[in-house]
């Protein structure tokens, strides 16, 4: 199949109450099959960005386009977007009242009505693939950050999303744990999955990404292809946000 | 043997009539919880709502009833309504109604922390699924609120059973009202009747309300997330 665009805003902006231009005429692009990582110091607008794709959040102006239609800010419509558009958060957000393999199976059952049969046996070869087959019919309690994560993964995939949103998925995880969440999101990026992440570990962002973009202030400020901007960013704020990574032993 | 108050209770059907006057606080206990979880679900959802003006009225409602000793609303309703609307209530009706107002308030409250309690992650994960509101609502809302709710409302209901001795008060011949006629039809027999007949409805109580405690604690621990 040929790369096709896929998803677009154009002067995307967004401002709460108490606070002005979050995201500040944002355009933006992505193909089929592409990987995008989103960086930007705490409070950039990145999390809100991809919110707004998903209409978790209202915009204020702009446009955004999927497969070429405007997405309208019409609310009750939201979830025939949100089947397109998958979304995993920093939380995990499993259901805690319903095992692995039911946390994986409602949506696809209850939204595109597809076979319980069918659904369990695409759910259980998606929690073998990623090392869970043995915790299917475990609760969310009994599992660890990782394994939590890699499930929440599991069950957007299941949805058979266009498009994948990462929402800093590896912040709330113990170092040790990141790798294996990581991974999964590796494999998935070599399978051809267009995902938008947005990420705090620079390491898997130069690894993953097609193209990394900087936000800040709710614009963004670069965009490059992954080993350009981490040898050589551009702009001042991107050379002062890579420097944080960055720790040189104390002079005496 | 002559001298042990404990002999009234084997006297006649006393010790049966003491259980038949322990059923009817039940009664009164389970009707009026029913009525309370059935209204209750009602107002916490509507406490949970945006309408600061509702909100505010569910406020008062519940402080109200928190403030008002139960035995005062007993007698308002019960004297107040036949004095000034003309209505003859019935006790038991009485009864009722103040523990359905009561236990409404409590409940309402009780589903309204467990409602506020689930994280607004959880149902946006849901809606970012493709789930529709009333899906996420059924699917993810209620089985998570109804499992928060379950400790705290057995606890409720052991509670309201022990409140319901008050409606002695007004006239209900439920197990305390019982034990009274029996101490007083062995008033100059068995004097020391009193303590034997007060104590086994101690015991029936408990017997009733510890199962209830033991299940709250148990479920408590169980359902947690």
């Amino acid at each position: 199949m040929e790369n096709h665009l896929i998803l677009e805003t154009q002067e995307l902006s967004k401002s709460y109450e108490n606070q002005k231009n979050v995201l500040n005429g944002i355009n933006f692009s992505i193909q089929t099959g592409e990987v995008v990582v989103i960086v930007g110091p705490s409070g950039c607008g990145k999390s809100t960005f991809l919110r707004c794709l998903n209409m978790l959040e209202p915009i204020d102006a702009g446009v955004i386009r999927l497969d070429g239609k405007e997405i309208h800010q019409d609310f009750k419509k939201a979830h025939l977007i949100r089947e397109k558009v998958g979304m995993v958060f920093q939380s995990y957000e499993l259901f805690p009242h319903r095992t692995v393999l039911d946390n994986i199976i409602l949506a696809p059952i209850k939204v595109q009505k597809r076979k319980k049969e069918d659904v369990t046996k695409e759910a259980v070869a998606l929690l073998t693939r990623v090392g869970l087959f043995e915790k299917k019919s475990a609760y969310p309690r009994q599992l660890s950050g990782g394994q939590k994560q890699r499930v929440a993964i599991v069950r957007a995939l299941i949805m058979h999303p266009e498009i994948l949103l990462l929402d800093e998925i590896t912040a709330a995880l113990d170092p040790e744990m990141v790798r294996e969440v990581l991974q999964v999101v590796l494999q998935l990026a070599k399978e051809g999955m267009t995902m938008i992440i947005v990420t705090h570990e620079m390491g898997f962002a130069k690894a993953v990404a097609d193209r990394v973009l900087f936000l800040d202030q709710g614009q963004v400020v670069e965009e490059a292809a992954p080993f350009e901007f981490f040898t050589y960013p551009k702009s001042e704020r991107a050379k002062q946000f890579l420097n944080t990574f960055h720790y040189e032993a104390i002079e005496i | 043997m002559q001298d042990l108050g404990i002999q009234v209770l084997f006297r006649g059907t006393n010790f049966l009539r003491l259980w038949q006057g322990l059923w009817v606080s039940l009664q009164i206990a389970a009707i009026s919880m029913l009525f309370s979880v059935i209204l209750g679900i009602f107002l916490g959802m509507i406490m949970t709502g945006k309408n600061r003006i509702v909100r505010l009225l569910c406020r008062i409602y519940l402080e109200t009833v928190r403030i008002m000793p139960q035995l005062v609303l007993l007698f308002l309703v019960y004297f107040g309504t036949a004095k000034h609307f003309g209505l003859d209530l019935s006790s038991e009706v009485s009864a009722v109604i103040v523990f359905t107002f009561w236990g409404t308030a409590e409940m309402g409250d009780l589903v309204r922390s467990a409602f506020l309690s689930i994280p607004s992650h959880q149902y946006e994960s849901g809606y970012a699924l493709g789930l529709q509101k009333w899906q996420v609502f059924f699917h993810i809302m209620i089985p998570q609120t109804v499992r928060r709710l379950l400790p705290s409302s057995v606890n409720l209901l052991s509670r309201m059973i022990k409140t319901t001795s008050l409606v002695v008060l007004i006239g209900v011949v439920e197990v305390v009202k019982v034990g009274k006629q029996i101490i007083d039809a062995a008033r100059y027999d068995v004097p020391t009747s009193a303590l034997w007949v007060y104590g086994t409805i101690f015991f029936m109580y408990f017997l009733i309300c510890f199962p209830f405690s033991i299940a709250s604690s148990y479920l408590e621990k169980r359902l947690k997330d």
